[in-house]
Protein backbone atom coordinates (compact mmCIF):
# COMPACT_ATOMS: atom_id res chain seq x y z
CA UNK A 1 0.00 0.00 0.00
CA UNK A 2 1.54 3.27 -1.03
CA UNK A 3 -0.26 5.41 1.52
CA UNK A 4 2.28 6.41 4.13
CA UNK A 5 1.77 4.83 7.55
CA UNK A 6 1.30 7.12 10.55
CA UNK A 7 4.71 8.25 11.85
CA UNK A 8 6.37 5.36 13.65
CA UNK A 9 7.92 5.77 17.08
CA UNK A 10 10.93 3.85 15.88
CA UNK A 11 12.78 5.57 13.04
CA UNK A 12 15.76 3.52 11.97
CA UNK A 13 18.33 5.34 9.94
CA UNK A 14 21.92 6.36 9.43
CA UNK A 15 23.94 9.25 10.74
CA UNK A 16 26.83 10.08 8.43
CA UNK A 17 29.77 12.03 9.71
CA UNK A 18 31.11 14.31 6.99
CA UNK A 19 33.99 15.23 9.25
CA UNK A 20 35.45 11.75 9.42
CA UNK A 21 34.51 10.25 6.05
CA UNK A 22 37.76 9.80 4.14
CA UNK A 23 36.12 9.06 0.80
CA UNK A 24 37.48 5.52 0.49
CA UNK A 25 34.27 4.11 -1.05
CA UNK A 26 34.50 1.02 1.20
CA UNK A 27 30.81 1.44 2.09
CA UNK A 28 29.94 1.52 -1.60
CA UNK A 29 31.71 -1.77 -2.17
CA UNK A 30 30.36 -3.39 0.99
CA UNK A 31 26.83 -2.28 0.12
CA UNK A 32 27.06 -3.67 -3.38
CA UNK A 33 28.64 -6.87 -2.11
CA UNK A 34 25.97 -7.55 0.50
CA UNK A 35 23.01 -6.54 -1.59
CA UNK A 36 24.18 -8.63 -4.52
CA UNK A 37 23.51 -11.85 -2.73
CA UNK A 38 20.54 -11.43 -0.43
CA UNK A 39 17.49 -9.24 -0.71
CA UNK A 40 15.88 -9.11 -4.16
CA UNK A 41 17.41 -8.95 -7.60
CA UNK A 42 21.21 -8.63 -7.74
CA UNK A 43 22.68 -5.22 -8.56
CA UNK A 44 23.64 -5.63 -12.20
CA UNK A 45 26.43 -3.98 -14.14
CA UNK A 46 26.39 -3.16 -17.83
CA UNK A 47 29.56 -3.22 -19.92
CA UNK A 48 31.50 -3.72 -16.70
CA UNK A 49 34.85 -4.25 -18.38
CA UNK A 50 34.14 -2.23 -21.50
CA UNK A 51 34.59 1.36 -22.50
CA UNK A 52 31.40 2.67 -20.90
CA UNK A 53 30.75 0.81 -17.65
CA UNK A 54 27.61 1.52 -15.65
CA UNK A 55 25.81 -0.26 -12.87
CA UNK A 56 23.31 -0.20 -10.05
CA UNK A 57 24.45 1.05 -6.65
CA UNK A 58 22.45 1.79 -3.51
CA UNK A 59 25.07 4.04 -2.03
CA UNK A 60 27.43 6.44 -3.75
CA UNK A 61 30.11 8.80 -2.48
CA UNK A 62 30.37 12.29 -3.94
CA UNK A 63 33.23 14.67 -3.20
CA UNK A 64 32.71 18.39 -2.78
CA UNK A 65 35.07 21.29 -2.35
CA UNK A 66 33.95 23.95 0.12
CA UNK A 67 35.75 27.28 -0.08
CA UNK A 68 35.14 29.44 2.99
CA UNK A 69 35.31 33.25 2.99
CA UNK A 70 38.81 33.09 4.36
CA UNK A 71 41.21 30.22 4.62
CA UNK A 72 41.93 27.17 2.55
CA UNK A 73 39.26 25.15 0.70
CA UNK A 74 38.11 21.96 2.36
CA UNK A 75 37.39 18.66 0.64
CA UNK A 76 34.25 16.94 1.93
CA UNK A 77 33.43 13.35 0.98
CA UNK A 78 29.73 12.83 0.87
CA UNK A 79 28.17 9.34 0.97
CA UNK A 80 24.55 9.27 -0.15
CA UNK A 81 21.99 6.50 0.14
CA UNK A 82 18.24 6.46 0.85
CA UNK A 83 17.39 8.75 3.76
CA UNK A 84 14.22 6.75 4.65
CA UNK A 85 12.16 9.93 4.60
CA UNK A 86 9.16 10.22 6.89
CA UNK A 87 7.22 12.04 4.20
CA UNK A 88 8.55 9.84 1.40
CA UNK A 89 7.33 11.13 -1.99
CA UNK A 90 8.72 8.02 -3.68
CA UNK A 91 6.16 5.88 -1.87
CA UNK A 92 2.98 7.81 -2.60
CA UNK A 93 3.64 8.14 -6.35
CA UNK A 94 4.00 4.39 -6.86
CA UNK A 95 1.04 3.04 -8.86
CA UNK A 96 1.49 -0.61 -7.92
CA UNK A 97 2.03 -0.58 -4.17
CA UNK A 98 5.55 -1.95 -4.70
CA UNK A 99 7.07 0.96 -2.81
CA UNK A 100 6.17 1.11 0.84
CA UNK A 101 7.28 2.46 4.18
CA UNK A 102 7.24 0.02 7.07
CA UNK A 103 4.94 1.04 9.88
CA UNK A 104 7.08 -0.64 12.53
CA UNK A 105 10.49 0.98 11.94
CA UNK A 106 10.10 3.43 9.06
CA UNK A 107 12.32 1.58 6.59
CA UNK A 108 11.37 2.35 2.96
CA UNK A 109 11.42 -0.74 0.77
CA UNK A 110 10.43 -1.97 -2.69
CA UNK A 111 8.50 -5.20 -3.18
CA UNK A 112 10.23 -6.19 -6.39
CA UNK A 113 7.67 -8.77 -7.43
CA UNK A 114 5.06 -6.00 -7.68
CA UNK A 115 7.26 -3.34 -9.30
CA UNK A 116 6.53 -2.62 -12.98
CA UNK A 117 9.69 -0.56 -13.38
CA UNK A 118 7.94 2.66 -14.35
CA UNK A 119 10.67 4.72 -12.67
CA UNK A 120 8.30 7.31 -11.25
CA UNK A 121 9.56 6.83 -7.70
CA UNK A 122 13.11 7.61 -8.81
CA UNK A 123 11.79 10.83 -10.34
CA UNK A 124 10.05 11.68 -7.07
CA UNK A 125 13.17 11.24 -4.91
CA UNK A 126 15.17 14.48 -4.62
CA UNK A 127 18.32 12.68 -3.50
CA UNK A 128 18.94 10.23 -6.31
CA UNK A 129 18.56 7.33 -3.92
CA UNK A 130 16.70 5.00 -6.29
CA UNK A 131 18.08 3.32 -9.39
CA UNK A 132 16.20 1.13 -11.84
CA UNK A 133 18.19 -2.04 -12.35
CA UNK A 134 18.79 -2.35 -16.07
CA UNK A 135 18.88 -6.16 -16.07
CA UNK A 136 15.95 -6.91 -13.75
CA UNK A 137 13.83 -3.89 -14.71
CA UNK A 138 12.86 -3.29 -11.08
CA UNK A 139 13.60 -0.41 -8.74
CA UNK A 140 16.52 -0.85 -6.34
CA UNK A 141 17.21 1.21 -3.27
CA UNK A 142 18.93 1.03 0.10
CA UNK A 143 17.10 -1.45 2.33
CA UNK A 144 18.89 -0.24 5.44
CA UNK A 145 20.17 -3.82 5.26
CA UNK A 146 16.88 -5.06 6.66
CA UNK A 147 18.21 -8.59 6.09
CA UNK A 148 21.14 -7.97 8.46
CA UNK A 149 19.84 -5.79 11.25
CA UNK A 150 17.21 -8.29 12.42
CA UNK A 151 19.13 -11.39 11.31
CA UNK A 152 19.64 -13.70 14.27
CA UNK A 153 21.87 -15.98 12.20
CA UNK A 154 24.54 -13.31 12.22
CA UNK A 155 26.77 -12.63 15.22
CA UNK A 156 25.45 -9.63 17.12
CA UNK A 157 28.30 -7.37 16.01
CA UNK A 158 27.25 -7.89 12.39
CA UNK A 159 23.61 -6.93 12.92
CA UNK A 160 24.19 -3.47 11.49
CA UNK A 161 24.11 -2.34 7.85
CA UNK A 162 27.02 -3.59 5.74
CA UNK A 163 28.19 -0.05 5.04
CA UNK A 164 28.28 0.80 8.75
CA UNK A 165 30.08 -2.43 9.62
CA UNK A 166 32.69 -1.79 6.94
CA UNK A 167 33.48 1.90 7.28
CA UNK A 168 37.13 2.05 8.39
CA UNK A 169 36.78 5.63 9.60
CA UNK A 170 33.68 5.05 11.74
CA UNK A 171 31.88 7.71 9.74
CA UNK A 172 28.57 5.84 9.50
CA UNK A 173 26.34 5.27 12.50
CA UNK A 174 23.16 3.22 12.59
CA UNK A 175 20.37 3.49 15.14
CA UNK A 176 16.91 4.65 16.12
CA UNK A 177 16.52 8.35 15.41
CA UNK A 178 13.03 8.27 16.88
CA UNK A 179 14.47 7.68 20.35
CA UNK A 180 15.99 10.91 21.68
CA UNK A 181 18.22 8.93 24.06
CA UNK A 182 19.78 6.68 21.43
CA UNK A 183 23.47 7.07 20.65
CA UNK A 184 22.69 8.37 17.14
CA UNK A 185 20.19 10.94 18.40
CA UNK A 186 22.72 12.13 20.96
CA UNK A 187 25.31 12.45 18.24
CA UNK A 188 22.92 14.47 16.09
CA UNK A 189 22.09 16.77 18.99
CA UNK A 190 25.73 17.25 19.92
CA UNK A 191 27.08 17.88 16.43
CA UNK A 192 24.15 19.73 14.86
CA UNK A 193 23.14 16.92 12.50
CA UNK A 194 21.38 18.27 9.42
CA UNK A 195 18.71 17.28 6.90
CA UNK A 196 19.45 17.36 3.18
CA UNK A 197 17.32 19.69 1.05
CA UNK A 198 14.82 20.40 3.83
CA UNK A 199 12.88 22.69 1.47
CA UNK A 200 11.63 19.61 -0.37
CA UNK A 201 9.56 18.70 2.67
CA UNK A 202 10.55 15.03 2.65
CA UNK A 203 11.60 15.02 6.31
CA UNK A 204 14.50 12.58 5.97
CA UNK A 205 15.33 10.33 8.90
CA UNK A 206 19.04 10.11 8.05
CA UNK A 207 21.16 12.97 9.31
CA UNK A 208 24.52 14.37 8.23
CA UNK A 209 27.04 15.68 10.73
CA UNK A 210 28.72 18.79 9.30
CA UNK A 211 32.49 18.91 9.02
CA UNK A 212 34.03 20.54 12.10
CA UNK A 213 35.61 23.94 11.51
CA UNK A 214 39.31 23.59 10.81
CA UNK A 215 41.79 24.63 13.49
CA UNK A 216 43.62 27.85 12.75
CA UNK A 217 47.31 28.37 13.39
CA UNK A 218 47.82 31.36 15.76
CA UNK A 219 49.97 34.18 14.34
CA UNK A 220 52.84 33.29 16.71
CA UNK A 221 56.31 32.00 16.14
CA UNK A 222 57.06 29.40 18.83
CA UNK A 223 60.83 29.81 18.36
CA UNK A 224 60.82 33.61 18.78
CA UNK A 225 61.79 33.63 22.52
CA UNK A 226 64.84 31.51 21.72
CA UNK A 227 66.10 34.15 19.31
CA UNK A 228 66.04 36.91 21.94
CA UNK A 229 69.32 35.82 23.55
CA UNK A 230 70.23 37.59 26.81
CA UNK A 231 73.92 37.21 27.48
CA UNK A 232 74.82 36.52 31.13
CA UNK A 233 78.05 36.08 33.12
CA UNK A 234 81.34 36.95 31.38
CA UNK A 235 79.60 37.32 28.02
CA UNK A 236 77.13 39.72 29.67
CA UNK A 237 79.93 41.88 31.15
CA UNK A 238 81.64 41.93 27.75
CA UNK A 239 78.34 42.85 26.11
CA UNK A 240 77.76 45.76 28.46
CA UNK A 241 81.42 46.91 28.16
CA UNK A 242 81.36 46.85 24.39
CA UNK A 243 78.04 48.77 24.42
CA UNK A 244 79.72 51.58 26.34
CA UNK A 245 82.78 52.00 24.15
CA UNK B 1 14.73 14.93 -17.71
CA UNK B 2 15.41 12.37 -20.42
CA UNK B 3 12.99 12.95 -23.30
CA UNK B 4 12.14 9.27 -23.85
CA UNK B 5 10.36 8.75 -27.20
CA UNK B 6 7.85 6.36 -25.62
CA UNK B 7 6.71 8.95 -23.10
CA UNK B 8 6.58 11.75 -25.66
CA UNK B 9 4.53 9.58 -28.02
CA UNK B 10 2.29 8.53 -25.16
CA UNK B 11 1.49 11.96 -23.81
CA UNK B 12 1.05 13.64 -27.19
CA UNK B 13 -1.01 10.92 -28.90
CA UNK B 14 -3.22 9.98 -25.98
CA UNK B 15 -3.77 13.65 -25.12
CA UNK B 16 -4.87 14.34 -28.68
CA UNK B 17 -7.04 11.21 -28.80
CA UNK B 18 -8.80 11.98 -25.53
CA UNK B 19 -9.23 15.60 -26.63
CA UNK B 20 -10.92 14.47 -29.85
CA UNK B 21 -13.12 11.96 -28.01
CA UNK B 22 -14.13 14.66 -25.53
CA UNK B 23 -15.23 16.94 -28.40
CA UNK B 24 -17.18 14.13 -30.00
CA UNK B 25 -18.74 13.08 -26.71
CA UNK B 26 -19.87 16.63 -26.03
CA UNK B 27 -21.58 16.61 -29.40
CA UNK B 28 -19.52 19.51 -30.70
CA UNK B 29 -19.28 17.67 -34.01
CA UNK B 30 -22.48 15.60 -34.26
CA UNK B 31 -21.25 12.96 -36.70
CA UNK B 32 -22.94 9.64 -37.51
CA UNK B 33 -22.30 6.73 -39.85
CA UNK B 34 -19.03 6.64 -41.76
CA UNK B 35 -17.97 10.08 -40.60
CA UNK B 36 -18.44 8.93 -37.01
CA UNK B 37 -16.49 5.76 -37.79
CA UNK B 38 -13.51 7.82 -38.96
CA UNK B 39 -13.77 10.38 -36.15
CA UNK B 40 -14.25 7.99 -33.25
CA UNK B 41 -11.77 5.57 -34.86
CA UNK B 42 -9.13 8.30 -34.88
CA UNK B 43 -9.89 9.20 -31.25
CA UNK B 44 -9.72 5.64 -30.00
CA UNK B 45 -6.72 4.88 -32.20
CA UNK B 46 -4.69 7.80 -30.89
CA UNK B 47 -5.65 7.23 -27.27
CA UNK B 48 -4.91 3.50 -27.35
CA UNK B 49 -1.69 3.92 -29.36
CA UNK B 50 -0.52 6.41 -26.76
CA UNK B 51 -1.39 4.13 -23.86
CA UNK B 52 0.43 1.23 -25.54
CA UNK B 53 3.50 3.40 -26.13
CA UNK B 54 3.54 4.21 -22.43
CA UNK B 55 4.12 0.55 -21.57
CA UNK B 56 7.34 0.49 -23.61
CA UNK B 57 9.29 2.33 -20.98
CA UNK B 58 8.30 -0.09 -18.20
CA UNK B 59 10.93 -2.48 -16.86
CA UNK B 60 8.31 -5.19 -16.29
CA UNK B 61 5.29 -4.44 -18.49
CA UNK B 62 3.80 -7.88 -17.87
CA UNK B 63 2.75 -6.66 -14.42
CA UNK B 64 1.13 -3.49 -15.75
CA UNK B 65 -2.27 -4.48 -14.33
CA UNK B 66 -0.91 -3.87 -10.84
CA UNK B 67 -0.89 -0.18 -11.68
CA UNK B 68 -4.65 -0.19 -11.04
CA UNK B 69 -4.26 -0.88 -7.33
CA UNK B 70 -3.03 2.39 -5.80
CA UNK B 71 -5.59 4.93 -7.00
CA UNK B 72 -5.91 6.33 -3.49
CA UNK B 73 -2.45 7.88 -3.57
CA UNK B 74 -0.91 7.58 -7.03
CA UNK B 75 -1.76 9.77 -10.03
CA UNK B 76 -0.32 7.14 -12.34
CA UNK B 77 -2.79 4.63 -10.96
CA UNK B 78 -5.65 7.14 -11.25
CA UNK B 79 -4.66 7.69 -14.85
CA UNK B 80 -4.96 3.96 -15.51
CA UNK B 81 -8.50 3.97 -14.09
CA UNK B 82 -9.57 7.19 -15.76
CA UNK B 83 -8.39 6.09 -19.20
CA UNK B 84 -10.13 2.73 -18.97
CA UNK B 85 -13.33 4.33 -17.67
CA UNK B 86 -13.27 7.03 -20.37
CA UNK B 87 -12.70 4.55 -23.21
CA UNK B 88 -15.23 2.11 -21.73
CA UNK B 89 -17.99 4.71 -21.52
CA UNK B 90 -17.14 6.21 -24.88
CA UNK B 91 -17.42 2.82 -26.63
CA UNK B 92 -21.26 2.61 -26.57
CA UNK B 93 -21.50 6.29 -27.57
CA UNK B 94 -19.25 5.62 -30.56
CA UNK B 95 -21.05 2.37 -31.48
CA UNK B 96 -24.42 4.08 -31.36
CA UNK B 97 -23.28 6.94 -33.60
CA UNK B 98 -21.55 4.67 -36.09
CA UNK B 99 -23.96 1.74 -36.37
CA UNK B 100 -27.32 3.18 -35.40
CA UNK B 101 -26.83 6.77 -36.48
CA UNK B 102 -28.03 7.88 -33.05
CA UNK B 103 -26.26 10.29 -30.72
CA UNK B 104 -26.16 9.65 -26.98
CA UNK B 105 -25.68 13.15 -25.55
CA UNK B 106 -25.99 12.33 -21.86
CA UNK B 107 -23.62 9.37 -21.79
CA UNK B 108 -21.42 11.19 -24.29
CA UNK B 109 -21.06 14.15 -21.96
CA UNK B 110 -20.12 11.92 -19.01
CA UNK B 111 -17.57 10.08 -21.16
CA UNK B 112 -16.21 13.42 -22.39
CA UNK B 113 -15.67 14.60 -18.83
CA UNK B 114 -13.84 11.35 -18.09
CA UNK B 115 -11.64 11.96 -21.14
CA UNK B 116 -10.68 15.36 -19.78
CA UNK B 117 -10.10 13.86 -16.32
CA UNK B 118 -7.73 11.38 -17.97
CA UNK B 119 -5.77 14.27 -19.44
CA UNK B 120 -5.71 15.87 -15.99
CA UNK B 121 -4.37 12.69 -14.36
CA UNK B 122 -1.64 12.42 -17.01
CA UNK B 123 -0.55 15.97 -16.35
CA UNK B 124 -0.67 15.48 -12.58
CA UNK B 125 1.93 12.70 -12.82
CA UNK B 126 4.37 15.44 -13.78
CA UNK B 127 2.84 18.31 -11.84
CA UNK B 128 3.08 16.50 -8.50
CA UNK B 129 6.88 16.20 -8.65
CA UNK B 130 8.44 18.81 -6.38
CA UNK B 131 11.77 17.48 -7.56
CA UNK B 132 11.20 19.04 -11.00
CA UNK B 133 10.30 22.70 -10.33
CA UNK B 134 9.48 23.43 -13.97
CA UNK B 135 6.63 20.90 -13.86
CA UNK B 136 5.51 21.48 -10.29
CA UNK B 137 3.07 24.27 -11.19
CA UNK B 138 -0.51 24.77 -12.37
CA UNK B 139 0.73 25.63 -15.86
CA UNK B 140 1.44 21.93 -16.46
CA UNK B 141 -2.17 20.70 -16.28
CA UNK B 142 -3.26 23.84 -18.11
CA UNK B 143 -0.80 23.12 -20.92
CA UNK B 144 -1.96 19.51 -21.23
CA UNK B 145 -5.60 20.66 -21.29
CA UNK B 146 -4.78 23.27 -23.90
CA UNK B 147 -3.23 20.64 -26.16
CA UNK B 148 -6.15 18.24 -25.69
CA UNK B 149 -8.86 20.84 -26.29
CA UNK B 150 -7.23 22.70 -29.19
CA UNK B 151 -5.95 19.51 -30.83
CA UNK B 152 -9.31 17.81 -30.31
CA UNK B 153 -11.17 20.76 -31.82
CA UNK B 154 -8.82 20.73 -34.79
CA UNK B 155 -9.35 17.04 -35.46
CA UNK B 156 -13.10 17.31 -34.93
CA UNK B 157 -13.19 20.07 -37.54
CA UNK B 158 -14.80 22.61 -35.23
CA UNK B 159 -15.24 26.16 -36.45
CA UNK B 160 -13.60 27.67 -33.39
CA UNK B 161 -10.47 25.52 -33.73
CA UNK B 162 -8.30 28.40 -35.07
CA UNK B 163 -9.13 30.50 -32.00
CA UNK B 164 -8.40 27.63 -29.62
CA UNK B 165 -5.12 26.96 -31.46
CA UNK B 166 -4.19 30.61 -31.12
CA UNK B 167 -4.83 30.47 -27.40
CA UNK B 168 -2.78 27.28 -27.16
CA UNK B 169 0.15 28.97 -28.92
CA UNK B 170 0.00 31.90 -26.56
CA UNK B 171 -0.13 29.63 -23.57
CA UNK B 172 2.75 27.45 -24.81
CA UNK B 173 4.93 30.54 -25.15
CA UNK B 174 3.90 31.80 -21.73
CA UNK B 175 4.56 28.53 -19.96
CA UNK B 176 7.95 28.12 -21.66
CA UNK B 177 8.93 31.54 -20.32
CA UNK B 178 7.36 31.15 -16.89
CA UNK B 179 9.16 27.86 -16.30
CA UNK B 180 12.62 29.31 -16.85
CA UNK B 181 13.03 30.95 -13.46
CA UNK B 182 11.20 28.44 -11.29
CA UNK B 183 14.18 26.29 -10.30
CA UNK B 184 15.97 29.33 -8.90
CA UNK B 185 12.77 30.61 -7.27
CA UNK B 186 12.39 27.42 -5.28
CA UNK B 187 15.82 28.01 -3.78
CA UNK B 188 17.33 24.57 -4.40
CA UNK B 189 21.10 24.86 -4.55
CA UNK B 190 24.10 22.62 -4.00
CA UNK B 191 24.37 24.25 -0.57
CA UNK B 192 20.86 23.16 0.49
CA UNK B 193 21.38 19.77 -1.14
CA UNK B 194 24.53 19.06 0.84
CA UNK B 195 24.04 21.27 3.88
CA UNK B 196 27.57 22.54 3.25
CA UNK B 197 26.59 26.19 3.38
CA UNK B 198 29.61 27.44 5.29
CA UNK B 199 31.42 28.33 2.08
CA UNK B 200 31.16 28.10 -1.67
CA UNK B 201 30.40 24.47 -2.60
CA UNK B 202 31.45 22.89 -5.85
CA UNK B 203 31.33 19.32 -7.06
CA UNK B 204 34.95 18.16 -6.91
CA UNK B 205 34.63 14.56 -8.04
CA UNK B 206 31.56 12.55 -9.05
CA UNK B 207 30.96 9.20 -7.32
CA UNK B 208 31.75 7.23 -10.46
CA UNK B 209 33.81 7.72 -13.58
CA UNK B 210 31.10 6.64 -16.00
CA UNK B 211 27.45 7.51 -16.20
CA UNK B 212 24.55 5.91 -14.33
CA UNK B 213 20.78 5.54 -14.39
CA UNK B 214 20.23 8.78 -12.50
CA UNK B 215 22.31 10.83 -14.88
CA UNK B 216 20.78 9.25 -17.97
CA UNK B 217 17.27 9.69 -16.65
CA UNK B 218 17.30 13.04 -14.87
CA UNK B 219 20.22 15.08 -16.16
CA UNK B 220 19.64 15.82 -19.80
CA UNK B 221 21.81 18.66 -20.98
CA UNK B 222 22.33 17.76 -24.64
CA UNK B 223 19.99 19.59 -26.92
CA UNK B 224 19.06 22.30 -24.45
CA UNK B 225 21.28 24.63 -26.45
CA UNK B 226 18.74 24.56 -29.29
CA UNK B 227 15.90 25.19 -26.88
CA UNK B 228 15.00 28.65 -28.14
CA UNK B 229 14.78 27.57 -31.80
CA UNK B 230 12.73 24.55 -30.81
CA UNK B 231 10.34 26.69 -28.79
CA UNK B 232 9.67 28.79 -31.85
CA UNK B 233 9.23 25.67 -34.00
CA UNK B 234 6.87 24.18 -31.40
CA UNK B 235 4.62 27.23 -31.19
CA UNK B 236 4.64 27.90 -34.94
CA UNK B 237 3.85 24.31 -35.90
CA UNK B 238 1.50 23.41 -33.08
CA UNK B 239 -0.57 26.57 -33.19
CA UNK B 240 0.18 29.19 -35.86
CA UNK B 241 0.47 27.07 -39.03
CA UNK B 242 -2.57 24.86 -38.35
CA UNK B 243 -4.68 27.90 -37.46
CA UNK B 244 -3.59 29.67 -40.65
CA UNK B 245 -4.23 26.53 -42.71
CA UNK B 246 -7.72 26.14 -41.25
CA UNK B 247 -8.58 29.75 -42.00
CA UNK B 248 -7.13 29.98 -45.51
CA UNK B 249 -7.76 26.54 -47.02
CA UNK B 250 -11.25 25.35 -47.95
CA UNK B 251 -12.81 23.33 -45.15
CA UNK B 252 -12.66 19.57 -45.58
CA UNK B 253 -10.85 16.41 -44.61
CA UNK B 254 -7.72 17.33 -46.58
CA UNK B 255 -7.37 20.65 -44.77
CA UNK B 256 -7.91 19.00 -41.41
CA UNK B 257 -5.19 16.46 -42.21
CA UNK B 258 -2.73 19.15 -43.27
CA UNK B 259 -3.45 21.18 -40.14
CA UNK B 260 -3.22 18.05 -37.98
CA UNK B 261 0.17 17.17 -39.46
CA UNK B 262 1.51 20.63 -38.64
CA UNK B 263 0.00 20.44 -35.19
CA UNK B 264 1.54 17.04 -34.42
CA UNK B 265 5.03 18.20 -35.42
CA UNK B 266 4.71 21.19 -33.12
CA UNK B 267 3.20 19.17 -30.30
CA UNK B 268 6.05 16.64 -30.48
CA UNK B 269 8.65 19.43 -30.46
CA UNK B 270 6.92 21.09 -27.51
CA UNK B 271 6.66 17.85 -25.57
CA UNK B 272 10.30 17.04 -26.29
CA UNK B 273 11.18 20.37 -24.73
CA UNK B 274 8.81 19.74 -21.84
CA UNK B 275 11.10 16.88 -20.83
CA UNK B 276 14.47 18.07 -22.10
CA UNK B 277 14.23 21.46 -20.41
CA UNK B 278 12.93 20.10 -17.11
CA UNK B 279 15.69 20.06 -14.52
CA UNK B 280 15.60 17.59 -11.64
CA UNK B 281 17.07 18.67 -8.32
CA UNK B 282 19.28 15.56 -8.22
CA UNK B 283 21.42 17.24 -10.88
CA UNK B 284 22.70 19.53 -8.13
CA UNK B 285 24.54 16.64 -6.50
CA UNK B 286 26.38 16.11 -9.76
CA UNK B 287 27.19 19.79 -10.15
CA UNK B 288 24.79 19.92 -13.07
CA UNK B 289 21.21 20.80 -13.74
S1 LIG C 1 15.68 9.29 0.14
FE1 LIG C 1 14.51 9.15 -1.75
S2 LIG C 1 14.08 6.97 -1.96
FE2 LIG C 1 14.67 7.30 0.16
S3 LIG C 1 12.72 7.63 1.24
FE3 LIG C 1 13.53 9.65 0.71
S4 LIG C 1 12.54 10.11 -1.25
FE4 LIG C 1 12.33 7.91 -0.93
S1 LIG D 1 9.34 1.77 -10.47
FE1 LIG D 1 8.33 0.17 -9.25
S2 LIG D 1 8.47 0.88 -7.14
FE2 LIG D 1 8.90 2.66 -8.45
S3 LIG D 1 6.92 3.69 -8.74
FE3 LIG D 1 7.15 2.28 -10.48
S4 LIG D 1 6.15 0.38 -9.78
FE4 LIG D 1 6.50 1.62 -7.93
S1 LIG E 1 22.26 0.34 4.79
FE1 LIG E 1 22.76 -1.47 3.53
S2 LIG E 1 21.65 -1.09 1.62
FE2 LIG E 1 21.75 0.89 2.69
S3 LIG E 1 23.60 1.92 1.92
FE3 LIG E 1 24.22 0.77 3.75
S4 LIG E 1 24.92 -1.22 2.97
FE4 LIG E 1 23.73 -0.25 1.33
Amino acid sequence: MTALPPPSAKKLGLVIDLDTCVGCHACVTACKGWNDQGYGAPLSDQDAWGANPSGTFLNRVHSYEVTPETGAPQLVHFPKSCLHCENAPCVTVCPTGASYKRAEDGIVLVNESACIGCGLCAWACPYGARELDQAAGVMKKCTLCVDRIYNENLPEVDRVPACVRTCPAGARHFGDLGDPDSAVSQLVAERGGMELMPEQGTRPVNRYLPPRPKDRLEETAPLAPLLDIQATGFAGWLDRLLDRI
Amino acid sequence: MHPAPSVILFTVLSGLGFGLLAMLGLGAAPVTGWAAFVAYGAGFGLAVAGLLASTFHLGNPQRALRAFTQWRTSWLSREAWASVAALGLMAPVAASAVFMGRLMPALGAVAAVLCLITVLTTSMIYTQLRTVPRWNHWTTPALFFGHAVAGGALLAGLGNAPILLGLLGLFMALSFRAGDARFAERGHTLATATGLGHGKVRSFAPPHTGTNYLMREMIHVVGRKHALKLRVIAVVFAAVLPAVALVLLPAGLATTLVAAAFHLIGAFAGRWLFFAEAEHVVGLYYGKR
